[in-house]
């Protein structure tokens, strides 16, 4: 499952630090060629046989023009085996997704849109410095639901500041309106270094106290599950079977291939001889990552094998992450030895918070209760304490 | 501190006593030329000290409330007398503990010995640096007990400080000679004048005697050290009489054993000779002798009147008992006074945080109190934090610096539990004097604090502080002390802005949070110290911090019954704000007996977790959770909260540094 990363954005939100660059003009030739030259050679060195997803991630990828995408993607398809049947998903920002451009990228493959909608209030939008209003978020995604019907995601965030329980609990019907049959909802995290968290560190805006945020999240859960979606992962929701399969692969602890500047990655690289799975970066900045690749073929600019317990332990955070929670077969996969009932099935930290209601182990696997899955985070200390003593 | 003070005063007599007094002024002494510059053959062959009879002796120390330039001169003096080399990174050069350089603060003693040639005479001066803070004031009169004079240094901006009196009168009880010295007169706001008449005021010393430095600038240093010689008597003894030297204090190398830091009060000592302890009566043979420069220099042998170390076969810090005389065998001598040991003021539990490394801490310990005997140590033990021990400790910062020692050198994690000063109890019950032997027991654990109806009268250790600060901090100072229970005992200016306020106070009301208290309602201005007052009869409980009722033995205190409610409060507090959220809600009670006298409640996380987690997140989550997970191993359970190691004393400590 690549994911191409387009690094550009026409402007910086509030909120965000992601390896994102706002510049006056791209040289959208160069940056095609190289992202099609890394796709294959990333490819070619774990030598996947078939792909089951494409995700064109960012940066704005929306700001990108078709052409590129069915560059990378052909690419994709000269490497490895691209059924049809593969989601092919594209990060989209409502002011660059008119219906034409929409139809143009549907035309190069895509076949799954994410739009980023944040918000329906447009004092909320200011606030978070997006480039669109309500209306054209609302537009875009009626545009997008006709082009990719029941395959249109929306993202919203909720805990902004000044936001109350009820302006939110408004801004979810109004989306519940809109959406089509998948829905992430996140809640606002301040990043270090961005402009919101600077303001909020100085006094001049402040978040909503935990408690709020909790009661946030309760509504939305029992809002969405009452529409008929399934609470699938922490901060996203599904009906009609919508669910994301590019991003369950993160979850799962699937092999994935980052490709384009500062993407991550996280597979075996079989063409050199590994049998170990790595975590690997491209590099950050693209004009350096652009002369990488047109020098080597690739911009890998780290990669760390990671030991068993490392994956072990990834599987474990991301697995918890999801309502199926870490299956025994996915377990199975990473550890043939140790089963997950021997690791969490005996006395220790696991049994104790499924005593307190948080977490379950059944024949299915172990996963996080309804209230568990909102402290997740609270719970995976423990979990991993237990898991380094094996 | 009072204590140290008196001893420093027999000391004095004792000098005085000593037949054949010097000529106040130096005679000069003929000298082979070839021994001009004796450090010149350093590493090739052993120096011979014979050259520098008693008359070219000097004995000092430098004397300075913190911050005034006590180190930096000590580094110019060594680098005028060719001690050591001219560089800028001559920084605080006898300052060897990495707490010391990171934290500005001189925590142990250092002696160095300076060449110096003047008027055709080569003199011997040895340095003897000093501590800084009051919590190390014990090592001050420690030292001057091997000198004949100081030099004060004052800041010629902040003029005199607390510290700059309570070391003044140590060194005039003591009937040493000093030489006031005012620092840093290259500051913008220097009024060196303003200093001098504080000084002719306070001191009695008139102000031509004062010497304007800078030593960061070096200017006017090769000064003082004239005034050095022509001031300080050399110490009166010699080499004539028998052996007698001083051990004023001692330090442990690994590989060689006890390296003692001597003042010879009579006689010589050289490699081979055999010795006896006064103190021990054990029998040692010399291995090495030497001089500080300031790092070991071995000697052909040491002379009466001369400062160096000596290293013999001691295997235990305390075969060198600080304050021990040392004699030649078979030639006993009357041994000089010794000092009473510091009494330690505050008193902490200290637990491994696993019981796993019990034992590594333990030889930890052991091999920090060999260069810190001033530290006192008994074994512990309690149902919740498992075997450990009761350190007494001479103050809060020592406290702080010992751990952060351990830590440093020692890589070791511990549990410290909250401090507590030594109370007493008077006893009526005959079954408790039975026990103990005795009607008056010392408490400096409060897990045995004995109730009130066994106990006819409760006591409660009291220091005189010494305050100095500009006069417009004195409304709110006072109202401080009177918080803290404090009464005045004299009040007098100084100058005409600046005043000194004396006053009683309770130990427990400053030993944790008074200094930082005083140093921000003055901005920094006014400065602190103190010296140790007796007893007096207080009235006292104990009180109990619970976590979902389950005590937390750390904060067990023993507090005056008038504080009890307001501290019980401000503790619940400020642990709701040092214990991170947990997956229920947890009680925070302050009790006395059964009684619930304060309450605050931590609510449960409802939500935590992490919004986005997808491929680019994942290295950085799991950095973080791994982190969290290791922490998580060095949390104090109590019950099922729990609790991170440092929360108690953030509690505790007014939080300036956190």
């Amino acid at each position: 499952t690549p994911c191409p990363q387009w690094p550009y954005c026409r402007k910086r939100c509030s909120y965000c630090n992601f390896n994102t660059y706002v510049v006056p003009a791209v040289d959208e030739a160069a940056v095609r060629a190289c992202l099609v030259q890394e796709a294959r050679t990333l490819l070619r060195l774990s030598q996947v046989q078939s792909i089951t997803s494409v995700f064109f991630g960012g940066g704005t990828p929306s700001l990108a023009s078709p052409r590129t995408v069915a560059a990378v993607l052909e690419a994709v398809a000269g490497a490895a085996h691209l059924p049809t049947s593969a989601e092919v998903t594209l990060e989209a920002n409502p002011s660059s997704t008119d219906t034409a451009r929409l139809a143009g990228f549907r035309a190069a493959g895509i076949n799954r849109l994410s739009i980023g909608v944040q918000s329906l209030d447009d004092a909320e939008l200011r606030l978070l410095g997006r480039e669109h209003t309500a209306a054209e978020a609302q537009k875009a995604v009626e545009a997008a639901r006709g082009l990719f019907p029941g395959r249109t995601s929306i993202d919203l965030l909720f805990g902004l500041p000044g936001q109350s329980l009820d302006s939110w609990a408004q801004g979810l019907e109004a989306a519940l309106g809109l959406c089509d049959d998948h829905i992430s909802l996140y809640q606002l995290t301040l990043e270090r270094g961005t402009a919101l968290a600077a303001q909020v560190r100085g006094g001049t805006l402040s978040l909503p106290p935990q408690d709020q945020l909790a009661d946030m999240y309760q509504t939305a859960r029992t809002v969405l599950v009452a529409a008929g979606f399934r609470h699938y992962e922490v901060s996203n929701f599904a009906r009609k079977g919508a669910l994301s399969n590019h991003n369950l692969s993160y979850w799962r602890a699937d092999q994935y291939i980052g490709v384009g500047p500062g993407a991550h990655g996280r597979f075996v690289p079989r063409g050199e001889g590994g049998c170990s799975r790595e975590a690997r970066v491209q590099t950050l900045e693209p004009v350096t990552w652009m002369r990488e690749v047109q020098s080597q073929g690739h911009g890998t600019r780290s990669r760390v094998v990671l030991s068993p317990l490392e994956q072990l332990e990834e599987l474990l955070t991301l697995g918890l992450r999801t309502d199926e929670g870490v299956t025994h077969e996915r377990w199975g996969h990473f550890s043939p030895q140790l089963s997950l009932q021997a690791v969490f099935g005996v006395p220790g930290e696991a049994q104790a918070l499924q005593e307190q209601g948080w977490l379950l182990l059944d024949g299915s696997g172990l996963r996080c209760t309804w209230a568990g899955l909102a402290v997740l985070d609270s719970l995976l200390p423990d979990l991993l304490c237990q898991l380094q003593r094996h | 501190m009072a204590l140290a003070g008196r001893t420093a005063a027999r000391w004095a007599r004792l000098r005085s006593r000593c037949p054949g007094a010097a000529p106040p002024c130096p005679l000069p002494c003929p000298l082979p030329a070839a021994c001009g510059r004796p450090y010149s053959s350093r590493g090739k062959e052993k120096l011979d000290m014979s050259t520098y009879p008693v008359e070219s002796i000097r004995n000092f120390s430098i004397i300075a409330h913190v911050d005034h330039g006590k180190s930096t001169l000590a580094d110019r003096l060594l680098e005028i007398t060719g001690t050591i080399s001219k560089t800028d990174r001559n920084k605080q050069v006898l300052d060897k503990l990495q707490v010391e350089r990171e934290r500005g603060i001189t925590v142990k003693a250092q002696s160095a010995s300076l060449f110096y040639s003047h008027e055709g005479i080569n003199y011997l001066l040895n340095l003897i640096d000093t501590p800084g803070h009051v919590d190390f004031s014990y090592e001050v009169s420690r030292s001057l007990s091997a000198c004949q004079g100081v030099i004060l240094v004052v800041d010629a901006n902040e003029g005199i400080q607390a510290q700059t009196v309570a070391n003044f009168y140590l060194a005039f009880e003591a009937q040493l000679s000093i030489i006031p010295v005012i620092n840093k007169i290259d500051l913008k706001n220097a009024d060196p004048e303003r200093v001098e008449k504080q000084i002719e005021k306070l001191f009695d010393i008139p102000t031509d005697e004062c010497i304007r430095i800078s030593a960061k600038q070096g200017k006017n240093v090769e000064k003082v050290l004239q005034k050095v010689i022509e001031k300080i008597p050399p110490p009166q003894c010699n080499t004539a009489d028998p052996l007698k030297a001083l051990v004023f204090d001692s330090t442990f190398d690994h590989y060689r054993g006890v390296i003692a830091n001597v003042a010879l009060f009579g006689g010589e000592i050289a490699k081979g000779n055999k010795i006896v302890s006064a103190h021990t009566k054990k029998r040692y043979e010399v291995n090495e002798v030497g001089i500080l420069t300031p790092n070991e220099q071995p000697t052909q042998k040491l002379y009466a009147g001369q400062v160096g170390y000596l290293i013999a076969g001691m295997k235990e810090v305390t075969e060198a008992q600080i304050g021990d005389t040392l004699f030649l065998y078979k030639q006993p001598v009357e041994p000089l006074p010794g000092f009473k040991s510091a009494k330690p003021m505050v008193f902490a539990g200290m637990y491994p945080v696993d019981q796993t490394e019990y034992n590594n801490l333990k030889s930890a310990l052991e091999r920090l109190t060999l260069n810190d005997s001033s530290v006192t140590v008994h074994r512990d033990s309690s149902l919740a934090l498992g075997a450990g021990w009761r350190l007494g400790f001479l103050g809060l910062l020592h406290m702080e610096v010992f751990n952060q020692r351990l830590e440093q050198e020692y890589n070791m994690s511990v549990i410290l539990t909250a401090p507590t000063v030594p109370y007493k109890a008077v006893l009526s019950s005959a079954k408790l004097i039975k026990e103990h032997g005795k009607d008056e027991i010392t408490i400096i654990n409060p897990a045995q604090f004995p109730d009130k109806f066994s106990v006819s009268e409760y006591l409660e250790p009291t220091v005189l502080g010494t305050i100095v600060t500009p006069h417009e901090y004195i409304g709110k100072i006072i109202a401080l002390c009177q918080d803290r229970r404090a009464v005045q005992k004299d009040m007098l200016y100084i100058d005409e802005n600046r005043v000194m306020l004396k006053y009683l106070f309770p130990l427990n009301e400053i030993v944790l949070d008074f200094y930082d208290a005083l140093k921000s309602l003055s901005s920094g201005y006014a400065s602190f110290d103190y010296e140790d007052a007796g007893y007096q009869a207080a009235d006292l409980i104990k009180m109990d911090i619970l976590l979902n009722g389950n005590p937390v033995e750390e904060l067990s205190s023993i507090i005056h019954h008038d504080k009890a409610y307001a501290t019980g409060k401000l503790l619940c507090e400020r642990l709701k704000e040092a214990i991170p959220r947990q997956l229920f809600e947890i009680a925070i009670q302050a009790a006395i007996g059964k009684k619930i006298i304060a309450r605050e409640t931590l609510k449960a996380y409802r939500k935590n977790v992490v919004a986005k987690c997808y491929g680019g997140d994942i290295t950085r989550r799991m950095k973080l959770l791994k982190r969290q997970a290791e922490s998580k191993r060095l949390m104090r359970k109590i019950g099922n909260v729990e609790v991170p190691r440092d929360a108690f004393i953030r509690v505790l400590k007014r939080d300036t540094d956190y």
